[in-house]
């Protein structure tokens, strides 16, 4: 809304840079604003600070030595990017995973949503202006979490874990009741948070009505995850394309009203209860023991040549990955279809006619990652 | 006004919480025992010589090839104190190149690297980047002053024939230590 005066005044509009250093664009991000007063009239958004060839240096290895680059595209949703990237070697090999493996790779990658979902949260809080509260609050939650990942794995970002046809080696004995105790601390963080922000006035005053997208506009953008879901469109992979052994459990897919901030909010305030009752579930129908890799792997893998597409409901949104292989041991060509990218490239139709403020909770809003969108 | 009294609620909650968090450089937390940090070589004290046998399978399956390593005929061989018939010559890892993906540590046939699980595997901060190149002496350095206990060693070959869920536990035994 353009600010009113009595009085004739000529104006023009100005052009200001946010970022590509600035701590509220989550990363290496330059928006080219063009402003009026207050108000944003054209954004002009600049990615590629971040490339690093992810893809290229992909073809570059073998089937193995790539999924530590799998990490490293979406570094809050590590073990997400895995499973798709396993997924797509065992759907162009024909490899069968053993059941305990892929509960253990359910079970990690819904953990993985909720690490990912509390830092979205505490970084959105952040945008809005309260820094340290929720920010801390859930980085608590999600520091047990990852202690927990340390354990399992060894590290604590950059897991290497999940392999085609299965895991790299074997959970801690510990592991289910590890998780149980964690989803207790879970529980407790999101009720913190939905007490701290859901109804808090100020917060709702800031979000309700910001960047309201409709659900036709999503689609024709290419949005998913939870970008999606707030516009009420109830796209979710996990329901409408069970990949892994999805269609074993009972969860919701939340869908917000108005596809504006607010609800992007709710939504993955609710995908994190939800994936809390996936991993219930995992742990109780998961076999206590059984091989954790599918036997017949060669330890050099060698795909047949042809070509597969999979994507995977990871924490933002479709994350797909399409590979071809021409039967050597390293992929031709792998490509990464990345949510951010298509997330981030509705920003102009989402923030012109808001404030600048209101533009800096748009960006937070879609939960971005510029290591993913640059590659 | 009633949600932000919530929030206060929230806030004032935790102001009585024991803090989580531990003054890093100051107090250490425990690492896990399979806490990766930079690789490092093991040393086998019944011979008196290092497991390595310059085999230089940890350096081709490197996915960032930071290792570079040479072969060299086992002076202990002849005398016959040793069955290793060749031994490491030289060995270099670039830790500023290392991306820690514990690929080495799967694919080597000896048990002869692990990733350090100590703190020392972890801050390895230097002023200059060459500093990082670790030469043998270095990576042995850590389990000859016995300061690596207890490394945790993931089963070979994570995706071979023959390697059965029961063989390996948490302390990784290997099934089988065939050659390449």
């Amino acid at each position: 809304m353009p600010f009113e005066t009595d009085h004739e005044l000529e104006t023009i509009d100005l052009n200001i840079n946010v970022g590509p250093q600035h701590p509220a664009t989550h990363g290496v991000f330059r928006m080219i604003l063009q402003i009026d007063g207050e108000v944003v009239r054209d954004v002009d958004p600049v990615i590629g600070y971040m490339h690093r060839g992810d893809e290229k240096l992909s073809e570059n290895c073998d089937y193995r030595q790539a999924i530590g680059y799998q990490d490293r595209t979406d570094y809050l949703a590590q073990f997400n990017n895995e499973l798709v990237y396993c997924l797509a070697v065992e759907k162009l090999g024909g490899y069968q995973v053993p059941e305990r493996a892929e509960y253990i790779r359910v079970i990690l990658s819904e953990m993985n949503r909720i690490a990912s979902h509390f830092m979205f949260m505490g970084a959105f809080g952040t945008d809005i202006g309260v820094f340290a509260t929720p920010f801390m609050y859930t980085f608590r939650e999600r520091e047990r979490i990852q202690d927990f990942f340390e354990e399992v794995t060894g590290e604590r970002m950059m897991y290497n874990y999940f392999r085609p046809g299965g895991i790299g080696w074997d959970v801690p004995t510990n592991f289910e009741e590890r998780i149980r105790g964690l989803l207790v601390h879970v529980r407790e963080g999101i009720a913190d948070i939905d007490n701290l922000l859901t109804d808090n006035e100020v917060f709702v005053a800031r979000t309700r009505g910001i960047g309201a997208i409709s659900p036709q506009d999503a689609i024709d953008w290419g949005l998913s995850g939870p970008m999606l879901r707030a516009t009420g469109v109830p796209f979710d992979l996990r329901k409408a394309e069970p990949y892994s052994i999805y269609d074993r459990f009972e969860f919701d897919v939340p869908v917000g009203e108005n596809g504006d901030v607010y609800d992007r909010y709710t939504v993955r305030l609710e995908e994190l209860r939800q994936s809390a009752r996936v991993v219930e579930q995992a742990l109780d129908q998961m076999p206590k023991d059984g091989p954790i890799i599918a036997s017949g792997i060669p330890r050099i893998i060698r795909l047949p040549a042809g070509e597969v597409y999979q994507r995977c409901e990871n924490p933002r949104g479709e994350y797909g990955i399409y590979l071809i292989s021409k039967g050597s041991e390293k992929p031709y060509r792998l490509k990464i279809r990345s949510p951010c990218f298509s997330n981030l490239s509705a920003l102009r139709a989402m923030a012109v006619g808001h404030y600048v403020a209101d533009a800096v909770i748009i960006l937070g809003s879609i939960d971005i990652v510029l290591c993913e969108v640059d590659r | 006004m009633l949600g932000l009294l919530k929030a206060m609620k929230v806030t004032m909650s935790t102001m009585t919480r024991k803090p989580v968090t531990v003054q890093y450089p100051d107090e250490h937390k425990d690492l896990p025992k399979r806490s990766r940090g930079f690789p490092t070589l093991l040393w086998d004290f019944d011979i008196d010589e290092p497991f390595c046998t310059g085999c230089q399978v940890c350096a081709r399956y490197c996915p960032t090839s930071c290792m570079s390593v040479t072969m060299q005929d086992n002076p202990k061989f002849k005398e016959g104190d040793s069955k290793r018939r060749k031994i490491v010559d030289r060995f270099y890892i670039d830790y500023a190149r290392c991306m820690q993906c514990n690929i080495c540590v799967e694919v080597c046939n000896f048990e002869a690297i692990v990733m350090n699980n100590t703190w020392a595997g972890r801050e390895v901060s230097r002023f200059d980047r060459r500093d990082l190149v670790f030469d043998l002496e270095d990576l042995l350095k850590p389990s000859t002053t016995g300061r690596l206990p207890d490394p945790f060693k993931a089963p070979m070959g994570i995706a071979h024939h023959g390697w059965a869920a029961e063989t390996h536990g948490e302390t990784g035994e290997k099934a089988t230590a065939e050659a390449e």
